[in-house]
């Protein structure tokens, strides 16, 4: 079946945007124009097995010419036919994209680590590339006594202390935040894309409080803040600092943070949602009272049904998602499928993640893939036969907390519906027959 | 002044440091800041007013900064929402009273969530105008400009007089006046530390259950069908090889409805919940959902046969009531809002029950019956 999709418009030369543009046209059409027709295809292919296959015995331009030399693209992009998978906006919500939200494909991505291009971006007052040797970091104290003596670090300074390099999720409050209230967006990428994972490379802030001399009897909160027009604050949690959990990063994924995520320097705060997370960092605060920012008293509050706010919510709980099969796409076929997805806890590591395929009844342990790594993303997987008939596919984590993913029931019962942010529920994917897979929740 | 308690403090601190530096100090790394440096940066105004500097700004100082900086964006009256969330409005005087801001309560059904009902500490408004606002110019205003501007918003959600000034020496007063002042809690597990006096369990708790578990398998809510393309083609948003493509989302999709009740064959023992008894079924009259209609302010915007601010009931049977999945469809429409389908004018999300919302929908796909 492949096989017969990659038939047309096999190209004979280097293909040109047009072609490619045919390719993609015509692969489109032939995915929307039948599935039924896809099926048959598929049948028809295993049962002329006996016939050649033209990607085989034509030999391609690749196989017969010469490729392209070392350096022809000093720094390597994806391939040609990897466009589809872009970090992407959702309509409507918000009015402009300074202070706007885009979404990691979650759909397309393998293992744990998404690649820095496709990193989810939440500006606040727009993004900048700041010149890294005009970038400072100055660490003073809510009053003269909290720090023997306020520092300031230039990005040569911060380079030349001792580093740690560590993998971690990031997530935003309000990731999954449209769905409180019913099932709202199409795929994995607008329900769950509002987060990512890299490695951070950096300096744990406690060296740096440290070398100011650090009141730590008196300095119970800290105060991150950013260089940017926003000057984002947030009251970083002191145990996370004293634990030398948070960076003050410059690396991810082996080279410098990218623009949107903060270049030249982020706070990086392990299992807190990534508002806390302040990008351009300029100036870290230790103080004696936690300091009510906006984004601690107006937003990043989450809305109880008692008419209160939660304030200072910050540990992104225990979490998972199944990104194949996943909302939007479509099966190609029945048989075996390997089911794979993703889970995190800001809590700690990830213990186990439970798949069921008939909408919560029965559920079966995952393989956990590779490292599991404390506050950062696991990938899970789990072997399945797909019979052609209508599932409902959830996934279930458990951290090594014990505390274990609720349902959309679950949480609504205490946290209601009006909440925006903190929203963990366990996401169900309804296959359809047809192969499709559509953005459902249950009961 | 030396103390030996800070002194000691220090030490032991700095003997933590040999996970990093082998024990070494630390040395030729950075440099004290000055006190201008600090002073030019460290401009955070906490909520006990500490970093506020001195000034002073009327309310009718604050109108003049307001319509030249400010009202493009957020409307004359603070009330605008179509380029950020609408600053003032549903607060009231016994707000102010109470220091709770009763439009929160689910019961209100207030349409949007404006800051004025929710912020909670004066110093939170000062400091982020000063260090943001306007947008596009962010921290050109001089601080009496931001008093002013504090006053005017605080003036036009009615929670200071016309002829109010604000200043250093009456922010803490006018702290006491604030809507929501007494609107947070901080007593939850989502905040890693002991500092806000947070509990270590969360508020809830998955099953663990692995076979033949209670649950009421029923699909509450799809994903609405003119939601499918509402995000682009998805064919052109995933790979376009592997175990499963985009769909092309420009063409219909099928029907799912019968797949839905296949998914579920063999029920679970269903756990009985209070709502179920309210559950309707057979046909319905407006009669029947009147009371829901009205309580929820439903009426004030529909009518059954006549457009008033959103479409009439009737239009919605013409567009909806033939679909298959209408009643879980106009369920999460009602609890969730939209807008698009008949206009721009977006209704909001409604907080009433499921199983109201239920109710209505039923009533509406059986052709919203007099």
């Amino acid at each position: 079946m492949r096989n017969n999709r990659f038939i047309q418009a096999a190209p004979e030369g280097f293909l040109g945007s047009e072609q490619i543009k045919s390719v993609y046209a015509g692969r489109r059409g032939f995915m929307a124009g039948a599935f039924a027709a896809a099926m048959a295809g598929a049948t028809a292919a295993r049962a002329q097995s006996s016939k050649d296959d033209p990607n085989i015995v034509n030999l391609p331009a690749h196989t017969k010419g010469l490729g392209q030399g070392v350096a022809a693209r000093g720094y390597g992009v994806p391939s040609i036919y990897e466009k589809n998978l872009q970090r992407r906006e959702s309509p409507g919500l918000t009015a402009v994209s300074a202070s706007g939200v885009s979404f990691a494909p979650l759909q397309g991505l393998f293992g744990i680590v998404t690649p820095s291009g496709l990193h989810f971006e939440r500006h606040h007052q727009g993004w900048w590339d700041i010149e890294p040797d005009k970038h400072r970091l100055m660490v003073n104290g809510s009053d003269e006594k909290m720090l023997k003596k306020p520092m300031v670090f230039t990005m040569d300074d911060l380079m030349r202390l001792p580093s740690v390099s560590r993998f971690h999720f990031i997530e935003c409050g309000a990731n999954t935040g449209m769905e409180w209230g019913n099932a709202a967006v199409p795929t994995v990428q607008y329900t769950h894309g509002m987060v990512s994972c890299s490695e951070f490379t950096g300096v744990p802030l406690r060296l740096l409080l440290e070398m100011c001399g650090a009141d730590f009897k008196r300095g119970k909160f800290v105060l991150a803040e950013g260089a940017d027009g926003s000057s984002m604050t947030r009251t970083i949690p002191m145990s996370l600092i004293m634990n030398d959990e948070v960076l003050v990063a410059y690396g991810m994924n082996g080279e410098m943070l990218r623009p949107e995520n903060g270049y030249p320097l982020r706070l990086v705060v392990p299992g807190v949602q990534g508002v806390s997370w302040v990008k351009y960092l300029r100036r870290i605060e230790l103080g004696d009272e936690a300091y009510g920012t906006k984004d601690e008293t107006i937003h990043y509050i989450d809305l109880l049904p008692s008419g209160m706010h939660r304030q200072y919510s910050s540990t992104q709980e225990v979490k998972s998602v199944i990104t194949t099969p996943s909302g939007g796409q479509v099966l190609l076929d029945k048989g075996f499928l390997n089911v794979t997805g993703l889970a995190w806890s800001g809590r700690g590591k990830i213990k186990k993640v439970d798949i069921s395929v008939d909408g919560g009844r029965n559920w079966k342990a995952a393989r956990l893939e590779g490292q599991v790594m404390s506050k950062c993303l696991t990938r899970f997987n789990m072997d399945w036969s797909w019979d052609g008939k209508p599932a409902l596919l959830m996934s279930r984590a458990t951290d090594e907390r014990g505390h274990v993913q609720p349902t959309y029931a679950e949480n609504r019962k205490v946290r209601g519906t009006r909440s925006i942010y903190h929203n963990n529920s366990i996401q169900t994917w309804l296959l359809q027959e047809s192969g499709e897979v559509k953005n459902v929740q249950l009961s | 002044m030396f103390s030996y308690r800070k002194f000691t403090a220090a030490v032991l601190a700095l003997s933590s440091l040999s996970v990093f530096a082998q024990g070494s100090k630390i040395e030729g790394v950075g440099r004290t800041a000055t006190a201008n440096e600090v002073a030019a940066w460290d401009i955070d105004v906490r909520p006990d007013f500490k970093g506020l500097p001195k000034g002073a700004g009327s309310v009718a100082m604050g109108e003049k900064v307001w319509e030249a900086q400010c009202s493009s964006c957020h409307g004359s009256f603070g009330e605008n929402n179509t380029v950020f969330s609408a600053l003032v409005g549903y607060t009231t005087k016994k707000d102010v009273e109470t220091g709770r801001v009763a439009s929160l309560m689910p019961e209100a059904a207030t349409p949007t969530r404006t800051t004025m009902m929710k912020v909670s500490q004066l110093s939170t408004l000062w400091d982020y105008i000063n260090r943001a606002m306007p947008w596009t110019a962010p921290k050109s205003l001089k601080p009496d400009e931001v008093y002013a501007v504090t006053a005017y918003l605080l003036n036009i959600a009615n929670v200071v007089p016309d002829n109010f000034t604000l200043s250093d020496k009456n922010m803490a007063e006018t702290q006491n006046k604030l809507p929501n002042r007494n609107g947070m809690m901080t007593k939850h597990a989502m905040w890693p530390g002991k500092e806000f006096g947070g509990i270590a369990k969360p508020d809830t708790q998955g099953s663990s259950c692995m076979a033949n578990c209670v649950t009421d398998a029923k699909v509450a809510s799809l994903l609405p069908e003119h939601a499918r393309n509402a995000h682009g083609n998805l064919a052109e948003q995933t790979r376009g090889f592997g175990p499963s493509v985009g769909a092309d989302t420009t063409k219909p999709a099928a029907n799912s409805s019968a797949e839905v009740k296949k998914a579920v064959a063999t029920p679970a023992p269903v756990t009985k919940t209070a709502e179920k008894s309210s559950e309707a079924t057979g046909s319905l009259k407006s009669a029947d959902v009147s009371g829901i209609l009205s309580k929820n302010a439903c009426s004030a915007c529909h009518g059954i046969d006549n457009k008033i601010v959103g479409p009439s009931f009737k239009e919605i049977v013409a567009k909806q009531g033939n679909k298959p999945d209408a009643v879980a469809y106009l369920t999460g429409k009602i609890k969730s809002g939209g807008s698009g389908v008949y206009g721009s004018m977006p209704m909001p999300a409604q907080s009433l029950s499921d199983a109201d919302a239920k109710k209505v929908a039923l009533w509406i796909s059986q052709g919203a019956v007099k």
